[in-house]
């Protein structure tokens, strides 16, 4: 075929204009990510997805797939890497994954497993965040954001509201609620919109259904993240 | 007083409402209004139809945006590794201590604030010190003194003493940049070559960005000439960030003939009819100057249609002012900054000069690559590669300061040795210089033989002498706060990466570090360069690496003999308790270091 590379030495097809991740995904291929999701614009913040393309760093989920390379995903310096970009958004934010309604359906979560995170290494850095609990039907607690930006992505591009931003830079970046007094439920924001589902981590949560599936029965406690790959879609993580 | 609307409705249409002018429109308002009230912001964004999250993120992403009082002096320190090294900490001491504030606070009456800011471009004149984005230089005790007392009164920024705001060009050493240029010269030079024969002499000249990274400047030409579309751009950047260094501040300030004039014979290349001065906050003073320049060109012919004559010669320029942040410097986050946005660095590919500002073909060079096009438009490719090395052609202007009797700009041709620098400035006995800024490298006395070149030491200019009595921990730390202050927030490991360096350094600077921590910084030095969306974190632990390789006992001496010491400090945890009981006793506080 052609239109071919290789991934951990194995042919991988690929159409023109797809990136190695999508490529990847198409195949089967596990590639991790967290600031991804197939139906939105690229984003490249996360660096979950960082791969060895012909022995260089790039980000799989922006970089085009292109014929003759040789990509690494599977490398112990690559996982090491992983490790240390899952520990570092963990001690970004207060993630407290016994008390979070997202346990078992957080992708952060499940990447700490995934590469085998034993402690969060790095000092913590316990930021003063607060929570949005003032929409009737949907919680926003900043504490965990990974600042992803999908929902920023979602509510723009598919809700046409423009709801959520980041304002601020560096550590102080943060998510911003557009609306006359910066909470959420006095935005457009509905529960119903795309924004309300794509939220990896427990930030955005929607209110009364948090237990109703139960602890022990949720995605990642059931299957690994890095299960998905082989039903080439993201498991239902609602 | 002027209404707040009143303010905003000008500004707005200043700008005829372009959503792209926001940082300008926000720049301008807050002139006059000294920080942006919500409702300020909401009145912008409902001018402009656009949410009031996207003027947030503007206002939050600037270091020189206030979406809070902050008085109407706004003072802030320069707080590069060289105005410390002038005594800029007792100086900032003195003037909180004046004023009776604490950093960063604003005072009871609304009349000032005193703040630390990123290094503003005068290590060879500091202590430096910004009030209200214009430029205080060669600070004394004396000086803060009169500063406060102009301030307590309410003298405006503008009966304030004229020699305050004094800058020198401090130039030491000129080759062939540093001369005057008649005004049409190079211009009448390019015209004469045709647009593709001056293009053939870019290429020929081998002129590489004078920015740190040395990309070919005639193969960047030719990709934006060659990209498809009509309408084309030149940025001039001017966001002359990197501490250390200031050569484009004096450019601009005594040879913006060669700057403009290179900008437009740069526009007849590329086919660019419109450029953008990307100016940084700090270099406010230059504004209007600068304006007046390109005003008195297009008036004498030399900028609009039809240029010195030529047919289809049409080019004009226009300065955009940034509002502090070093990242801007990053060509794809200045696009973004020019288009009114944070200055986040985009993904690439695609490249600038396909898809740049407002998505078409840009082409984004540093001030001195710009100057250097006027060289080559009068003498040809051939007669500027004769210069420098064979694969650093030309000159260099380098930016000198820290302990050195002459600090100031020198032009080199390229292959100049280290050590040659430090004898022309007066180095006394050095114990390393820092090449390159923040983002550069440390060089220790072997390897003053080693030459500024592309091919040995690659540097945009920077070159900060440090003396045998200099701690060199000290550096690398000041540097790493600088970084974590910097960076735009937009990829995980130098977000989160440059902050735990700068805990980390802090920790080893407060005695509580082990060769744990030293570790983790080798670690985390190599995992930023890795895994970082743009250079700013590549190159955020440098500083710190070259440091820990060459000045290992600079940190060892600060390190206790265990391997691991908790972050925690019990006598720091007692602070809280002892600000609530109104204490500062002796028995208030442990004996020993926990």
């Amino acid at each position: 075929m052609d239109n071919e590379f290789t991934i951990d030495e194995q042919p991988v097809p690929f159409k023109p204009g797809q990136t190695i991740l999508e490529a990847a995904k198409a195949a089967g291929i596990y590639i991790p990510h967290l600031c991804f999701q197939a139906d939105f614009k690229r984003h490249g913040g996360c660096k979950m997805c960082t791969v060895l393309v012909n022995g260089r760093t790039q980000t799989a989920c922006t970089h085009k797939a292109a014929v003759g390379q040789e990509v690494d995903v599977n490398t112990p310096e690559l996982d090491a890497m992983r490790r240390s970009l899952v520990q570092m958004l963990f001690v970004e934010g207060n993630h407290f994954c016994p008390g979070c309604e997202k346990s078992g359906a957080c992708q952060l979560q499940a990447l700490g497993y995934e590469y085998e995170m034993m402690s969060p290494h790095f000092v913590e850095l316990y930021p003063s965040r607060g929570v949005d609990a003032s929409h009737p039907d949907v919680l926003i607690d900043f504490n965990r954001c990974i600042l992803c930006e999908l929902c920023v992505r979602a509510s723009r591009d598919v809700d046409g509201k423009e709801v959520f931003a980041v304002a601020g830079r560096g550590l102080d970046a943060h998510l911003i609620i557009n609306s006359p007094t910066g909470k959420l439920v006095d935005s457009a924001f509905a529960v119903t919109d795309r924004a309300a589902e794509v939220c990896p981590v427990g930030a955005i949560l929607k209110k009364g259904v948090g237990f109703a599936t139960a602890i022990g029965d949720r995605p990642y406690d059931r299957e690994s993240i890095s299960a998905e790959a082989e039903s080439c879609e993201i498991p239902e993580v609602r | 007083m002027a209404m707040n609307s009143d303010v905003v409705g000008r500004a707005l249409a200043r700008h005829r409402a372009d959503p792209t002018r926001l940082l300008q429109i926000l720049r301008e308002v807050q002139e006059e209004l000294d920080w942006i009230a919500p409702e300020t912001a909401r009145d912008i964004a409902d001018g402009l139809g656009v949410p009031i999250t996207r003027v947030q993120s503007v206002v939050q992403f600037y270091s020189f945006l206030y979406d809070k009082p902050r008085g109407r002096y706004r003072v802030l320190f320069s707080d590069n590794i060289t105005d410390r090294m002038l005594g800029n900490a007792a100086l900032f001491e003195h003037m909180l201590k004046r004023l009776k504030l604490r950093r960063g606070q604003t005072s009871w009456d609304g009349a000032a604030s005193v703040d630390l800011t990123s290094c503003t471009g005068m290590c060879d004149q500091g202590p430096a010190i910004l009030v209200n984005n214009f430029a205080v230089t060669r600070l004394t005790r004396k000086r803060v003194d009169e500063i406060c007392e102009l301030i307590r009164i309410g003298a405006p920024l503008g009966e304030w003493p004229a020699e305050f705001f004094h800058v020198d060009d401090n130039i030491r050493r000129r080759e062939t940049l540093l001369t005057p240029l008649e005004p049409g010269a190079a211009l009448d030079a390019a015209i004469a070559r045709g647009r593709q024969g001056m293009m053939d002499e870019m290429k020929r000249s081998n002129l590489r960005g004078r920015g740190g990274a040395g990309f070919p400047t005639g193969t960047k030409f030719e990709g934006a000439r060659n990209a498809p579309g009509a309408t084309r751009y030149i940025v001039c950047n001017a966001d002359e960030g990197e501490p250390g260094t200031f050569k484009d501040r004096v450019l601009l300030n005594s040879f913006s003939t060669r700057v403009l004039e290179g900008m437009a014979i740069a526009g007849y290349v590329v086919g660019a009819t419109k450029g953008f001065i990307y100016l940084r906050g700090e270099y406010r003073h230059l504004q209007e100057q600068l304006q007046r320049d390109i005003d008195s060109m297009r008036a004498s012919g030399r900028l609009g249609a039809s240029i010195r004559g030529a047919p289809g010669f049409d080019f004009d320029i226009e300065i955009h002012m940034g509002a502090g942040g070093y990242v801007c410097g990053e060509g794809t986050a200045q696009v973004e900054s020019l288009e009114g946005k944070p200055g986040r660095p985009r993904v690439r590919p695609p490249s600038m000069v396909s898809v740049g500002y407002l998505g078409k073909p840009t082409v984004v060079d540093n001030v001195e690559t710009l100057a250097h096009c006027t060289e080559i438009a009068i003498e040809g490719g051939a007669s500027f590669a004769r210069r420098g090395t064979k694969t650093s052609t030309g000159t260099k202007l380098v930016s000198v300061s820290g302990d050195c009797e002459r600090p100031g700009i020198y032009e080199y041709q390229f292959g100049v040795t280290i050590g040659r620098i430090l004898q022309d400035c007066g180095a006394g006995p050095v114990t390393a210089v820092q090449i390159g800024g923040a983002s550069g490298v440390l060089i220790t006395p072997e390897e003053f033989s080693r030459r500024i070149a592309f091919e040995d030491v690659s540097t945009a200019g920077a070159f900060m002498v440090f003396g045998p009595d200099r701690d060199i921990f000290e550096v690398a730390r000041n540097f790493a706060h600088f970084f974590a202050h910097e960076s735009c927030g937009f990829c995980t490991p130098c977000r989160v990466g440059t902050a735990i360096q700068r805990n980390i350094m802090d920790k080893i600077a407060e005695g509580r570090g082990s060769n744990y921590e030293v570790n983790d910084l080798k670690r985390l030095a190599e995992f930023m360069k890795r895994t970082s969306h743009c250079g700013l974190g590549e190159t955020a632990g440098n500083a710190v690496r070259d440091a820990l390789n060459k000045f290992r006992p600079a940190f060892e001496r600060r390190l206790r003999a265990r391997d691991f010491a908790p972050a925690i400090s019990l006598e720091a945890a007692l602070e809280p308790a002892r600000r609530i009981t109104a204490r500062d006793d002796a028995e208030a506080h442990l004996d020993v270091e926990g």
